[in-house]
């Protein structure tokens, strides 16, 4: 709480209220006379030195009249506030008390309560209670309740599906009581917080009432009514207005700063960051990693070196190299944090600010940067991410979200782009698709979209299809149409394919080769025939995760020991050493590259020891151990 | 999304028809509106009742005598039973009746009729300048803020924007009248003539609403600007202007409608109080002067006609969001 109120806002509030509180306690024990001689010679004065904001129609000092009124207008708007707490609570925990009937009913009525301003009902209540200070404080306070009570049902009804609200009923605890024990005190913080940027609020409106000349009536004032008073000499001395007025603004501001600390500090807990922490380690930059065979075979779609990405001290993406040829199937996988998506967005040069992406990509055999390959990359490049419940625009038809891109890159008219939307909806099997193009993505199922999505690649001719954990958030039974879709898209078109999962399975069934990433990195390289030869001990322990027909259900699963170093870590030598069975004193020094030496035929591994030894818990070195311990 | 996930599931089983979901929108929409109006019109009829002691009595003043107080009580129809008034009252109102003022003995409605043709022109004028000054200025500055970028910028227009939006619109009108009328001269204090007397309370109406509607837009448009599907247009490498108008804007619009459409009902409360500075012929400046008289049936006739109001903003900014935004059609259904 006091950290609270050490932020700038909170000084901010403290300070305002201070000053309110300092008017309300002395200055009508140390301005009251002031403000009460009535001088007949001095009557309408200007502002002077004697009188700072001039005189009134009695010749009454305003400078002590707006600090006096301090007092009057706090006493009230409180009053006012007090009112419609009371009135907003017996509403709002009425359903408590008498069931849910009554909740339904109060819901209704305070729904429909709501609807109407609150000057309009404080001027229909004033209308009742007539004009006047106490008829203005019922007035305000009425008009206030049913927001209070809408908060109020809104946050009871949070509590009162809370276990222990419900445990104390199911053990037979009166209602009773139960408001009393449970609801009031669990909803007694957010209350306070409303209560007090509700009374700023209340203040605010207590002024327009006394400013229209319904609230305080002489001889008594406050500062709507100073301002009231001082409109009508607006053009001799217009502070006789201003400065009751900016009184208001500033005791508002009191109320209302103060609940806004007092909100900021009861949910102190939730200390977010700028940026959600991807992963991978260390702040090193990337020296060059992989040493490629520079002879890249000229039919290579994508040409990977040294990718990184950094967000600030953090680099999720360490220097990364591949190649893909053309209609080649390339899986990563890795756990969530490897840096796989982000490897993925990177190539696709959707990387933004302040996300920094270094080293070289290089599609169709020209060096990427956004801005000059946009027409390439819009047509030759095609993307499929994880969510397809959200990739799509929900206020616009299907239809109109794939042609847009054919009005961009392919000088396709609107009629001509709409056409071959709904072809290419055909194409990705879309039953119906002329009907379904003129849809929202909302009338689409999730595997529907997601076709979608893939169409919506086919728009141009795509070379390279980048999908980034495509199935994962489908049914078991919609993810193998969409990869088999995928798999026919690459037949037919000739396009590669970069699969990026987390599952081992689905990218070994679909891919011709693999690329297991770790904190950042490649680690190993093979061909998915070749899964039993991978020679890190990393990847073995990724493959050893994954259950199959062989597995032995009677042992436990098997788990890659340790996490993944935080994307802002140093890391010396292997990241995995720390982990690993195998690791030896080499690996913890000097960082392994990626080679072909001891990888499987056709691959290449990042490692001081590879092999295909089994990595049973006893083979685990006693360093090693001790390291993870420790961790 | 979870919400969408929850529609998937619960659309085709309630409604075969995409069709379907509109009659029952309109259903709903309707019923709401119809209960909402008969307690407007239920609360303004029992406003006289619950008036404490005598409300004729109170209006005419001590000095009248039995006699006219007893023939203004019949003249208002409170001498019959409170069923039949209660009739009349409703009766009345779907002929255009809205009773006799008691201070002017002019009928309200005609009184009505010539100042709520100022009143609406206040705030819809107000309203229109709120929502154009305010979204351009929320996106423009979210697109210049968004991921940390500009963080100067960031902080003048929170800074600003928060303080326009705590001084109540009266006290914007003051301001403005001592700056724009008293010391420069440039506009009129108060009155309705023409369109530079219009300048000043539509902008005292719509200042605080516009920062209020800024500062949505800019949060919904960064937001916006952080979802999947703005990536997936940027996947499609469209144009800077095109994605950040012609994707991002739109879904971030959708929520700052919203709120305008609620503001839109506080605005029309607030021409009360900027009717009063502005001396502006209105309904606003009508109904201080009937309450202050205690002239019940005038100010039964405004409160009608402001809640009427209020009800149908309400109702038409529901419709016009259910059309922009078919989820929301769903999501209530």
């Amino acid at each position: 709480m006091r950290q609270a109120f050490r932020t700038p806002l909170g000084r901010a509030a403290a300070t305002l209220l201070g000053l309110v509180a300092l008017g309300v306690l002395f200055a009508p024990l140390i301005w009251g006379a002031a403000a009460e001689a009535v001088d007949t010679d001095d009557i309408l004065a200007k502002p002077s030195s004697a009188h700072l904001l001039g005189t009134d129609s009695l010749g009454r000092d305003l400078f002590a009249r707006t600090l006096v009124a301090t007092r009057l207008t706090v006493a009230l708007a409180l009053g006012a506030t007090g009112v419609a707490v009371a009135l907003g609570l017996v509403l709002g925990t009425a359903p408590v008390l008498l069931g849910r009937h009554v909740r339904r009913l109060a819901a209704a009525f305070v729904n429909i309560a709501v609807a109407f301003p609150g000057l309009l009902l404080a001027l229909f209540f004033a209308t009742i209670f007539g004009v006047g200070a106490k008829g203005a404080v019922f007035a305000i306070g009425l008009a206030g309740a049913p927001t209070m009570a809408r908060l109020i049902l809104t946050l009871v009804a949070g509590v009162e599906a809370r276990d222990f609200v419900v445990a104390a009923r199911i053990a037979g605890l009166g209602r009773v009581r139960v408001l009393l024990r449970h609801v009031l005190p669990n909803i007694a913080e957010p209350l306070i917080v409303q209560t007090t940027i509700g009374a700023g609020n209340v203040l605010l409106s207590f002024a327009g009432l006394s400013f229209l000349g319904l609230g305080v009536q002489p001889p008594g004032y406050d500062w709507g009514r100073l301002m009231n008073e001082g409109l009508n000499r607006i053009y001799i001395n217009p502070l006789a207005a201003l400065a009751p007025g900016i009184a208001v603004v500033v005791a508002g501001l009191a109320f209302n700063l103060t609940g806004e600390t007092l909100a900021a500090a009861l949910r102190v807990s939730t200390g977010l960051g700028a940026f959600p922490a991807h992963d991978p380690d260390s702040v090193a930059p990337s020296s060059s990693s992989a040493t490629l065979d520079d002879a890249t075979g000229p039919d290579a779609v994508l040409r990977v070196r040294d990718l990184t990405v950094a967000f600030g001290a953090a680099q999720p993406v360490k220097g990364v190299s591949f190649e893909v040829a053309a209609g080649e199937a390339v899986g990563i996988v890795g756990e969530s944090g490897a840096g796989k998506s982000l490897t993925g967005l990177a190539i696709a040069q959707l990387v933004e600010p302040p996300g920094q992406v270094g080293g070289e990509v290089v599609f169709l055999g020209g060096e990427l940067s956004l801005g000059a390959h946009r027409k390439l990359l819009g047509t030759s490049m095609a993307l499929v991410f994880q969510d397809p419940m959200s990739a799509f625009n929900p206020a616009r038809r299907m239809g109109e979200q794939l042609a847009e891109l054919g009005r961009a890159h392919l000088t396709l008219g609107r009629r001509a782009a709409f056409a071959r939307a709904v072809d290419r909806l055909e194409a990705v099997r879309i039953p119906d698709a002329a009907r379904r193009a003129k849809q929202h993505p909302h009338q689409f199922s999730g595997g529907m979209r997601q076709r979608a999505m893939i169409g919506l690649g086919l728009m141009g001719t795509p070379a390279l299809m980048i999908a980034d954990e495509p199935t994962t958030a489908l049914d078991v039974t919609v993810q193998r149409q969409v990869l088999d879709l995928i798999d026919e898209v690459r037949r037919d078109h000739g396009a590669a394919l970069v699969l990026i999962s987390h599952d081992v399975s689905v990218v070994a069934e679909r891919c011709s080769r693999l690329l297991v990433m770790y904190a950042g990195r490649v680690v190993e390289e093979l061909p998915a025939g070749r899964l039993g030869r991978a020679a890190h001990p990393y990847t073995r322990l990724l493959l050893a995760a994954v259950p199959n027909l062989e597995t032995d259900l009677d042992r436990p699963l098997a788990v890659i020991p340790g996490r993944q170093p935080a994307p802002t870590e140093t890391i010396v030598g292997c990241a995995f050493a720390r982990w690993c069975p195998r690791a030896g004193e080499r690996c913890r020094q000097e960082r392994p590259e990626l080679s072909a030496v001891g990888a499987a035929v056709g691959g290449r591994v990042a490692c001081w020891r590879p092999g295909q030894d089994p990595l049973e818990p006893a083979s685990v070195g006693a360093d090693g151990a001790d390291e993870a311990a420790a961790a | 999304m979870a919400e969408v996930v929850l529609v998937q599931g619960a659309a085709p089983a309630r409604t075969p028809r995409v069709a379907g979901r509109w009659p029952r929108f309109i259903l709903r929409r309707g019923a709401r509106l119809v209960v909402s109006l008969w307690v407007l019109v239920t609360a303004a009829f029992l406003m006289i009742h619950l008036v404490p002691g005598d409300p004729v009595r109170a209006a005419l003043g001590l000095t009248a005598s039995p006699e006219t107080v007893a023939a203004t009580r019949a003249a208002l129809g409170l001498d019959e039973p409170l069923l039949t008034q209660y009739w009349d009252h409703i009766r009345g109102l779907f002929t255009g009746d809205l009773g006799v003022s008691i201070t002017t003995r002019l009928p309200v409605a005609a009184t009505l009729g010539a100042r709520l043709a100022a009143t609406a022109t206040l705030a819809v004028a107000a309203f229109a300048v709120a929502v154009v000054v305010a979204i351009p200025i929320g996106a423009a500055v979210a697109v210049a803020t968004r991921r940390g970028r500009r963080r100067h910028l960031e902080a003048a227009f929170a800074g600003t924007s928060v303080v326009i939006a705590a001084i109540p619109d009266f006290l914007i009108g003051v301001l403005l009248v001592a700056v724009f009328s008293v010391a420069l001269h440039w506009l009129p204090v108060a009155g309705m003539a023409g369109v530079s007397s219009l300048i000043l309370p539509v902008a005292a109406l719509a200042a605080g609403p516009a920062a209020v509607l800024a500062r949505i837009t800019r949060v919904e448009m960064l937001s916006v600007l952080e979802a999947d599907f703005v990536r997936t247009a940027r996947a499609k490498r469209l144009s800077a202007v095109r994605i950040n108008l012609g994707h991002a804007l739109p879904n971030a619009v959708t929520a700052t409608l919203t709120l305008a459409g609620l503001l839109l009902g506080s605005m029309v409360a607030g021409t009360v109080l900027v009717e009063n500075v502005f001396a502006w012929p209105g309904l606003g400046s009508q109904i201080v002067g009937a309450i202050a008289a205690k002239d019940y049936p005038l100010v039964q006739g405004v409160v009608l006609v402001y809640g009427l109001g209020v009800l149908l903003i309400n109702t038409l900014v529901d419709c016009v969001l259910a059309v922009l935004d078919p989820r929301s059609t769903i999501a209530e259904a």
